[in-house]
C-alpha cells in the first residue's frame, strides 16, 4: 500500500507536473498544438456560423445545420465525380442549397409558425433525418475524397509545422466572415435580417416580410454550409462521420452565445485549441480520447459563470 | 355516448381524487393490464422479443424523461447516459452480490443513476433552455466514454462488453440468455406498471405541481415559494432513476449485453422523439411515443414485402431515414401536441357521437 502522501504526490505529477513540464520543456511543439487547434477551431466555427444566422434570424435552433454540410458537400462531391467543372459544381450546389431553403420554408416552418421553440427544435430534427437518407439515396453511402486542388501538405514556418490546407480554411472562414459582416451592415436584406433578430414584432410592424426573410436567412446558411462541408470534405472526404463532427459545433455555440457571430468564431477559436491541448497533453493522464467530451465539459462549467455564452445578449427575465 | 363523465357521482373526497375519477377510464387502464398479462398466450416469441420488450423498456425510459421535459421544463439529450449508468451499475452490483433480488438490483442501478443525474442536474440552476440541452450532451459523452475507459465497471473483463449474468427470480431465469421470453417479459412489464403508476401518482402531487409551476414560469414559482433548487434536482433525480432502471432492464433482458453503443446519443434523441411525439406532459403520451417509434422502422423495413416491393436492403435503410424525418415533420404540423392530444380529442368526440348535437 501507497501512503496517502505518495498517491497525492503522484496524483499532482498525472495531472499537473507532467503535462506542464511537457508543455514548458517543448514550447515550440505546444505552440504547434494550439495553432492546430486555432485550425480546428475555424472548421467548427464554420459549422457554428450557420447555426447562428439561423438562430438570430428565426429564433430556431437548427440541428440540422451538421446535415446541410454534409448534404452540401455531398451534392458537390457528386457533381464533380459525374465531370462537371469546378465553376459549374459550386453554383449547381448553392442553387440545391438555395431551393432546399425554399422547400423548408415553405413546409416545414411556415406551418409551424408559433408554435414553441421545442417544436420547431424537433422538426429541424426531422430535417436532419430526412436530409441524411436523401443524400445517401442520391450519392451513395460511401466514402468520397474531394480534391479541389487546394494546395495540401506540410507548411514550416520556423521550425513550426502548419498544415496547408488548414491555412485554406481558416482564409476561406475570414473571407466569408468578412462577406457576411458586409451583407450584414450595408445591404438592405442585411439590414432586414437584423431588424427581425432584434424584434420580430417590431420587424413586421414596419413591414418586413418575416417569411423571405427566413428563406433568405436559411438560403445563406445554406451557403455556409457548402463552404464549410468543402473544406471539411477537403480534410477528411466526405463521409457521414461528418454530421456528427458537426455536433461539436453545439459547445461551440453555448461557449459564444446562440446569437453573436463574433461569438461563434472565438468560441470555435477557444472549443478547437482547448481541446487539442487537453488531448495532447492530459490526454494520457486520463485514458485518451477525451476530445470526445471535453468541448461539452468545457461548455458546461464555462456556462456556469456566464450563462448567456461569451457574446450572448444579457438574459433578463420579468414574470 | 359512450365515453361519458356523466352520470358518474362522487359521494367521498378520496373518490374524487383517484388516481383514475372516471369509471371508464378505470376499467380501461384495468382492460389494458389484463390484456398485457394475456400477451404471451397469442404473440409468437418474434413479437415478445422484438416488439413488446424493446416498447415497455423505452416506456419507462420515456416516461422517465417526460417528467424532466414534459413536467419540469428542463430540456434533456442525456437520457442515454442516464441509462448506460443503470445498466453498468446494475451489472455491478449483481457481480457484488450475487444473492441480491433482482428488483433490487434495479432499484438500486436506479438510485446510482438518480445520484449522477443531481451532478448533471445542478448547472440547471443557471443554465436554460437550449443552452441546458447541449450543456446535458456533456453527461452523455462524458459517461459513455467513462463506462468505455474504465474497465472496473466490467470488472475487468477483456472484451470489454460482458454478457449479463443470468439472475433468476422464484426459481425461475429471468435475465441472461437462457431465460424464457415470457420470464422476462413479466418481470419488465410488472415493473413498467409500478413505475407508470408511480410516476402517475408523483405528478398529480405536490412534487408534480411544482415541476409544472417551475416549467410554466420559473421565476413567478420562485416567488410564490418553490424552491427551484429542490424542484429541479427532484426533477432530475427521478428522472435519471427512470432512465437508469430502464437502461438496466434494456442490457438485462433485452440485449443480454452490457454494451455502451446501446446508449449512444440516438438513444438519447430517440427518446426524446418519444415524448414529443407521443405528447409532452403526459404519461399515456409516453406509451405511445414509445410504441410509435419502435414500431416504425420495423413497419418500414417489412413495408416492401407487403407490396411485392423488390427493393435492396440499403436502399431501404435509406428511405427509411427518409420517412422517419418526414413523418416527424407532418406530426409536428398536424398535431404539435403528440399522440395523446389526438387521444384526448378522440374522447371529446366520443362523448358526443353518435350524436354531435
Amino acid at each position: 500500500m501507497h501512503t496517502w502522501g505518495w498517491r497525492v504526490g503522484e496524483f499532482f505529477h498525472t495531472f499537473f507536473a507532467a503535462p506542464v513540464g511537457g508543455i514548458i520543456e517543448a514550447p515550440l511543439f505546444f505552440l504547434e498544438v494550439v495553432i492546430g487547434g486555432l485550425m480546428a477551431g475555424v472548421m467548427y466555427s464554420l459549422v457554428a456560423l450557420g447555426f447562428v444566422l439561423i438562430f438570430k434570424a428565426s429564433g430556431v435552433f437548427n440541428f440540422a445545420q451538421g446535415t446541410m454540410v454534409l448534404f452540401a458537400a455531398l451534392c458537390f462531391v457528386g457533381f464533380l465525380e459525374m465531370g462537371a467543372a469546378l465553376w459549374i459544381a459550386f453554383p449547381l450546389t448553392l442553387a440545391i442549397m438555395v431551393a432546399l431553403a425554399f422547400v423548408v420554408e415553405r413546409v416545414v416552418l411556415r406551418p409551424l409558425v408559433n408554435q414553441e421553440h421545442i417544436i420547431l427544435f424537433m422538426s429541424t430534427i426531422g430535417i436532419a433525418f430526412f436530409l441524411e437518407g436523401f443524400g445517401e439515396l442520391l450519392w451513395g453511402g460511401d466514402v468520397h475524397e474531394l480534391d479541389i486542388g487546394l494546395p495540401d501538405g506540410a507548411l514550416f514556418v520556423g521550425e513550426i509545422l502548419i498544415q496547408q490546407n488548414d491555412l485554406v480554411a481558416a482564409a476561406a472562414a475570414s473571407i466569408m466572415v468578412a462577406v457576411l459582416a458586409f451583407f450584414f451592415h450595408y445591404t438592405r436584406v442585411g439590414r432586414a435580417l437584423r431588424a427581425v433578430a432584434d424584434d420580430h414584432q417590431a420587424a413586421l410592424s414596419i413591414g418586413i416580410p418575416l417569411q423571405q426573410i427566413w428563406f433568405i436567412v436559411w438560403a445563406v446558411a445554406g451557403a455556409v454550409a457548402l463552404v464549410a462541408g468543402i473544406m471539411w470534405g477537403q480534410k477528411l472526404g466526405v463521409q457521414f462521420s461528418l454530421s456528427v463532427i458537426a455536433l461539436k459545433a453545439l459547445p461551440v455555440l453555448i461557449l459564444g452565445g446562440f446569437t453573436s457571430i463574433p461569438g461563434a468564431i472565438v468560441g470555435g477559436l477557444i472549443v478547437g485549441v482547448g481541446e487539442k491541448v487537453a488531448e495532447v497533453f492530459w490526454g494520457q493522464a486520463l485514458g485518451g480520447a477525451i476530445e470526445e467530451w471535453f468541448a461539452y465539459i468545457l461548455a458546461l462549467v464555462f456556462l456556469l459563470f456566464r450563462p448567456q455564452g461569451l457574446f450572448g445578449e444579457r438574459i433578463i427575465e420579468r414574470v | 355516448m359512450f365515453y361519458r363523465e356523466a352520470g358518474d357521482f362522487k359521494s367521498t373526497y378520496a373518490e374524487d381524487q383517484a388516481l383514475f375519477p372516471i369509471a371508464l377510464d378505470r376499467w380501461f387502464v384495468l382492460a389494458a393490464a389484463v390484456m398485457a398479462c394475456g400477451v404471451p398466450l397469442v404473440a409468437s416469441e418474434y413479437w415478445l422479443s422484438t416488439i413488446f420488450l424493446p416498447v415497455l423498456i423505452l416506456s419507462i425510459a420515456a416516461i422517465g424523461l417526460n417528467l424532466l421535459t414534459g413536467y419540469a421544463g428542463q430540456l434533456s439529450l442525456g437520457a442515454g447516459g442516464f441509462m448506460a449508468c443503470g445498466a453498468y451499475m446494475a451489472y455491478k452490483f449483481t457481480t457484488a452480490f450475487p444473492e441480491l433480488n433482482m428488483v433490487v438490483v434495479f432499484a438500486l442501478s436506479g438510485l446510482s443513476a438518480a445520484a449522477v443525474g443531481i451532478v448533471f442536474g445542478i448547472p440547471s440552476l443557471r443554465i436554460k433552455g437550449f443552452y441546458l440541452a447541449v450543456t446535458t450532451l456533456a453527461a452523455q459523452f462524458f459517461l459513455l466514454w467513462l463506462f468505455t475507459k474504465v474497465p472496473w465497471f466490467v470488472n475487468y473483463s477483456i472484451s470489454g462488453v460482458p454478457t449479463a449474468p443470468p439472475r433468476e427470480m422464484f426459481g425461475v431465469p429471468v435475465t441472461g440468455a437462457s431465460a424464457s421470453v415470457e420470464a422476462r417479459y413479466y418481470l419488465v412489464l410488472a415493473l413498467t406498471a409500478i413505475l407508470a403508476l408511480l410516476a402517475k401518482n408523483l405528478v398529480r402531487g405536490r412534487i408534480g405541481r411544482e415541476w409544472m409551476a417551475i416549467r410554466d414560469m420559473d421565476i413567478a414559482a420562485e416567488i410564490i415559494g418553490i424552491r427551484p433548487l429542490k424542484t429541479k434536482l427532484t426533477a432530475f433525480a427521478i428522472s435519471s432513476f427512470y432512465c437508469g432502471v430502464a437502461g438496466a432492464l434494456w442490457s438485462f433482458c433485452y440485449i443480454n449485453i452490457v454494451e455502451p453503443t446501446a446508449f449512444d446519443i440516438n438513444r438519447s434523441f430517440a427518446i426524446l422523439f418519444m415524448i414529443i411525439i407521443g405528447g409532452l406532459g403526459s404519461i399515456l403520451g409516453s406509451f405511445l411515443g414509445a410504441a410509435f417509434i419502435t414500431l416504425l422502422p420495423v413497419f418500414l423495413n417489412n413495408a416492401p414485402a407487403l407490396f411485392n416491393l423488390q427493393i435492396s436492403s440499403t436502399l431501404v435503410s435509406h428511405i427509411e431515414f427518409m420517412v422517419f424525418g418526414a413523418l416527424i415533420i407532418f406530426f409536428l404540423i398536424v398535431e404539435p401536441h403528440g399522440l395523446a392530444r389526438l387521444w384526448q380529442i378522440a374522447k371529446e368526440k366520443l362523448r358526443l357521437w353518435p350524436f354531435p348535437h
